[in-house]
């Protein structure tokens, strides 16, 4: 078998290596090039594309006023089984979590629903957070929404955390994720 | 774009369907080059299904152990398929061990057994960029560049396309070349150096890496990392090759 002469791959990898460190250093990220908190965008990263929408009852509330709290926006439809299947499990992490600065807001996506099934099914499953209604599709076009459920964690900067498309959500996955941003509050 | 592909009332998540697809390619395509890394296929499957098990479970288990009191309020969460309830790190830990174990228990022998594996690495590697593509995440820096693609808010590199090119030549370099090499391992080697490499070049147009101080990204020095690993490896392997091949000839 032939094998390559050993002075010519040490100069091949050492090549490598150095490039490799002067292209590490060269292409470290500037201070001033990190925007993506600044920018309003559906994605892990990125500021959390404000909405004002009227709740079931009437009353008005804004995304960003909301700044400081840890805030689920859960898009759905009560036509939509697993968006039906994880209310439930959000009325209960909602419950545990409410006086610790958790607010889960439910934007039903209204101009794919009747605000008559919502109210049903709201009462049904007796939900205490606040349910939204999408009646222009602000949020579902803000949010790009393509399928439901689509869910996301927003920190207390108003910065997305993380997003969660399709459902349902266990529990589990959802205290989680509360209990993980509450540590960075704490 | 393209993360769920709405057909009927289903909707099916494409990312996670484009890295099924990619095992099940890449299983296919590791089978029929088995032979020639003396594996059986058995083996082969026995070694790929022993690493997704304890991978799976190890990463549950991780993830339970960071969040008991969520799991102690909703026990049946433990056996959820929600794939959010995940450690991805341990789950690479224990898959790892896991193959380790079963690879010692079978007298599978270690280098055949990583160079049997590369098919299937290289091509989840084109199924990872592939569902960085259809999601949206991996995202690149902000660039006006003819080729720049609108994301996110803003015209960005295409570093997902990126990806999926340097996956896809990488892919091709390995296997037109795979008869060439002269010692076990040295296919996985350099699977894993050519990929260290684009990370390390690829990382520099990405907009959502995690850096450190001054700025550095913390990607690219893992890739080179593993490349000075690979690279001591390959060195030390080719010196003890040449010293037998002497002593034989």
């Amino acid at each position: 078998m032939k094998f390559p002469q050993p002075l010519y791959t040490r100069l091949f990898y050492s090549f490598i290596l150095v490039v490799g460190l002067i292209w590490i250093w060269y292409s470290a990220v500037p201070a001033n090039m990190v925007t993506n908190g600044e920018i309003p965008a559906p994605q892990t990263g990125f500021l959390a594309p404000d909405f004002t929408l009227k709740t079931l009852d009437g009353q008005t509330i804004q995304l960003s006023a909301l700044k400081g709290k840890i805030v689920l926006v859960n898009l759905w439809a009560s036509w939509c089984p697993p968006c039906k299947a994880e209310m439930p499990a959000i009325e209960h992490v909602y419950q545990t979590y409410k006086n610790k600065g958790f607010v889960a807001l439910g934007v039903d996506s209204t101009i794919q629903d009747t605000p008559v099934n919502v109210t049903s099914f709201v009462k049904d499953t007796n939900l205490s957070f606040p349910i939204l209604l999408d009646e222009n599709g602000l949020a579902t076009r803000l949010y790009n929404i393509q399928s439901l459920p689509t869910s996301f964690f927003v920190g207390p900067d108003g910065i997305i955390r993380d997003v969660v498309i399709g459902g349902p959500m266990s529990e589990a996955y959802l205290q989680s994720q509360v209990e993980k941003m509450l540590k960075e509050v704490h | 774009m393209l993360p769920t592909l709405q057909i009927g009332p289903l909707a099916f998540p494409v990312p996670q369907l484009s890295l099924l697809a990619a095992l099940w390619l890449g299983l296919s395509l590791a089978e029929k080059l088995s032979s020639r890394n003396n594996i059986s296929v058995e083996t082969l499957y026995g070694l790929v299904f022993t690493g997704l098990l304890t991978g799976v479970a190890g990463a549950r288990l991780a993830y339970v152990l960071q969040f008991p009191a969520a799991f102690i309020q909703s026990p049946a969460s433990l056996v959820s398929l929600n794939a959010g309830l995940l450690n991805p790190f341990s789950g690479f830990v224990f898959g790892t061990l896991g193959m380790l174990i079963f690879g010692q228990r079978a007298r599978v022998p270690f280098w055949n057994a990583l160079d049997a594996l590369t098919p299937l690495l290289a091509i989840m590697a084109v199924g990872l960029a592939l569902a960085h593509a259809a999601s949206g995440e991996a995202f690149g820096a902000a660039a006006n560049l003819p080729w720049s693609v609108t994301l996110w808010g803003a015209r960005r590199h295409p570093s997902q396309i990126y990806e999926l090119m340097a996956a896809v030549l990488i892919l091709g370099v390995l296997f037109t070349q795979i008869k060439s090499y002269p010692l076990p391992g040295t296919l996985f080697l350099a699977f894993t150096g050519l990929s260290a490499t684009a990370r390390l070049f690829l990382e520099a147009f990405r907009g959502d890496s995690a850096t450190i101080i001054g700025g550095l990204r913390v990607a690219q020095i893992w890739a080179w990392v593993v490349l000075i690993l690979v690279c001591l490896l390959m060195e030390y392997r080719n010196h003890r090759a040449i010293q037998k091949d002497g002593k034989n000839g």
